[in-house]
């Protein structure tokens, strides 16, 4: 579950004042708006890497408005995906589970799990660079989903995608969403995400988010 | 009633006429020539050095006591200097550029002194800073303190000539290492923390390995400038042979006494072992990047 309660968040002459939202738990949610409205900063605020300056941020029915990021056990996925050039694919899988020092035992099992879920087997040894915009975006979610947390938030994951590829990563993650549950908070631009994927549609519009039909 | 498109050319023919293909010789010319001027000039200087002196005023020299001495306290604190700047610059570049805090400006301001300040005074800075009575004439002094109480004299010691090395190099290091991490995507370290690293884990585990360019680079740069360093050895440790003599003193040494053989020789060994350095440094980046 992830709930905003009158947030404002200001950075710089920005600001986005007392929004409020809630998405229940399990839900896909997209959001939508025009660009700079401020999407991003939104998702930033939720996983805590900007301050909010009034309001309330819950997750799980918990107010982690104050939690560091890693506290608040968010998978996020930036637009840019921000992969780790020095790491390999498999590094990227176990990173989160290495932080938590999980046993050796349950890091192979989740590995190979989620690299076959995922269809990145292949890959594990490769580096990062040269990896296709695809298999980019499925080490970016493979990374997230290590950890098993409860809310992903995805900013704009499909934008730099062809058809055919964007059609796999939909029924990829309608994948995740059935087999995890996770509630996930997806910004995007485009109707055909919104259409395969979405439960519950967000529009930001003016500074204030409305639930679209 | 909308026209077609007509590509220009074809629309007038005479500016397809009129356009000559220009050679590209004059671009390479005058950005080639302007270039060569200046490493034909580092060339001619090598070489008028090399023409100068010869191989046996070049061996005699160096098997001075007083040169091989300095020539090894030259590779210590040279190293010592690039390391301790490294150490000191690879910390402050990333708050630098990383981090918006009260007073950064100014940190970076006082950052740069050292690059801009002429050598002289800041020997004569660290020297007054270590000699500086506090609380009255025969008030508490850094150089007493360590001398006395902790046992560990720097002013006019090899100390000293790290220090003084240390105090200008570390400023290129610190320049270097702030626009290696200006060029690293800070999102990754974003990234890792909503993964469950703390900063200090993001900074160590994602930015630092990005970072071995540039850290290589900021070490080169720390260690050549530590090399070259004249003045503040000077003024804060002295020229005292086989104890404070560096290659850099030795050549103003032997010039003072009129030994210009000498003087020559050293400073030669200085140019080889500045262009022996860069060149392992550049080896270990190729091979790092490979």
């Amino acid at each position: 579950m992830i709930e905003l309660r009158d947030v404002t968040i200001r950075v710089g002459k920005f600001a986005l004042e007392r929004i409020s939202f809630r998405i229940e738990s399990g839900t896909y949610a997209v959001l939508m708006g025009r660009t700079g409205q401020g999407k991003t900063t939104i998702l930033e605020s939720i996983c805590g890497l900007k301050p909010i300056s009034s309001g309330q941020i819950m997750v799980r029915d918990t107010d982690v408005s104050r939690w560091s990021p890693g506290e608040r056990e968010i998978g996020y996925v930036p637009q840019d995906l921000a992969l780790f050039p020095t790491l390999t694919v498999q590094q990227h899988l176990e990173f989160a589970l290495r932080l938590r020092k999980a046993a050796p035992k349950q890091i192979a099992e989740r590995l190979a799990e989620l690299s076959e879920v995922l269809g990145i087997s292949k890959l594990l040894l490769r580096r990062v660079q040269g990896l296709s915009g695809g298999e980019a975006q499925r080490v970016a979610l493979g990374r997230v989903l290590s950890f098993r947390p409860s809310v992903l938030l995805l900013d704009e994951p499909l934008s730099a995608l062809d058809e055919t590829t964007r059609q796999e990563m939909h029924a990829l993650l309608l994948r995740v969403k059935e087999s995890t549950g996770v509630t996930t908070l997806h910004v995007t631009h485009s109707e055909s995400d919104a259409v395969a994927l979405a439960d519950q549609r967000l529009v930001l519009s003016d500074g204030q988010i409305v639930e679209a039909k | 009633m909308s026209q077609p498109y007509v590509p220009p050319d074809d629309a007038n023919p005479s500016v397809r006429v009129q356009r000559k293909r220009k050679s590209d010789l004059p671009f390479f010319l005058v950005m080639g020539g302007l270039s060569a001027s200046f490493v034909v000039l580092i060339v001619l200087l090598i070489a008028a050095d090399l023409m100068f002196t010869s191989f046996a005023d070049f061996r005699d020299a160096l098997m001075k006591p007083e040169i091989r001495a300095a020539f090894r306290l030259t590779l210590l604190s040279c190293s010592v200097a690039a390391i301790m700047s490294l150490w000191v610059g690879t910390p402050l570049g990333y708050l630098l550029s990383r981090y918006k805090f009260p007073g950064r400006w100014l940190v970076d301001t006082l950052v740069d002194i050292p690059v801009v300040l002429p050598p002289l005074v800041l020997g004569l800075s660290l020297l007054i800073l270590f000699h500086l009575p506090i609380g009255g004439a025969h008030g508490w002094q850094l150089e007493s303190w360590l001398r006395e109480d902790v046992g560990f004299p720097v002013t006019y010691r090899w100390p000293a000539v790290i220090l003084a090395q240390f105090s200008v190099a570390c400023a290129f290091a610190v320049r270097t290492m702030r626009v290696t991490f200006d060029q690293i995507n800070p999102r990754a370290e974003d990234v890792a923390r909503t993964l469950g690293c703390t900063r200090g884990q993001a900074f160590l585990q994602i930015a630092l390995p990005q970072a071995w360019r540039g850290m290589i680079a900021a070490g080169t740069i720390a260690w050549a400038r530590a090399l070259g360093e004249f003045g503040p050895i000077l003024v804060f440790a002295g020229t005292t042979r086989m104890k404070t003599e560096v290659l850099s003193t030795s050549v103003f040494l032997e010039l003072s006494i009129g030994n210009l053989d000498a003087a020559v020789a050293v400073s030669l060994l200085m140019v080889l072992m500045a262009v022996f350095v860069l060149l392992i440094l550049r080896a270990i980046g190729m091979r790092l990047t490979a």
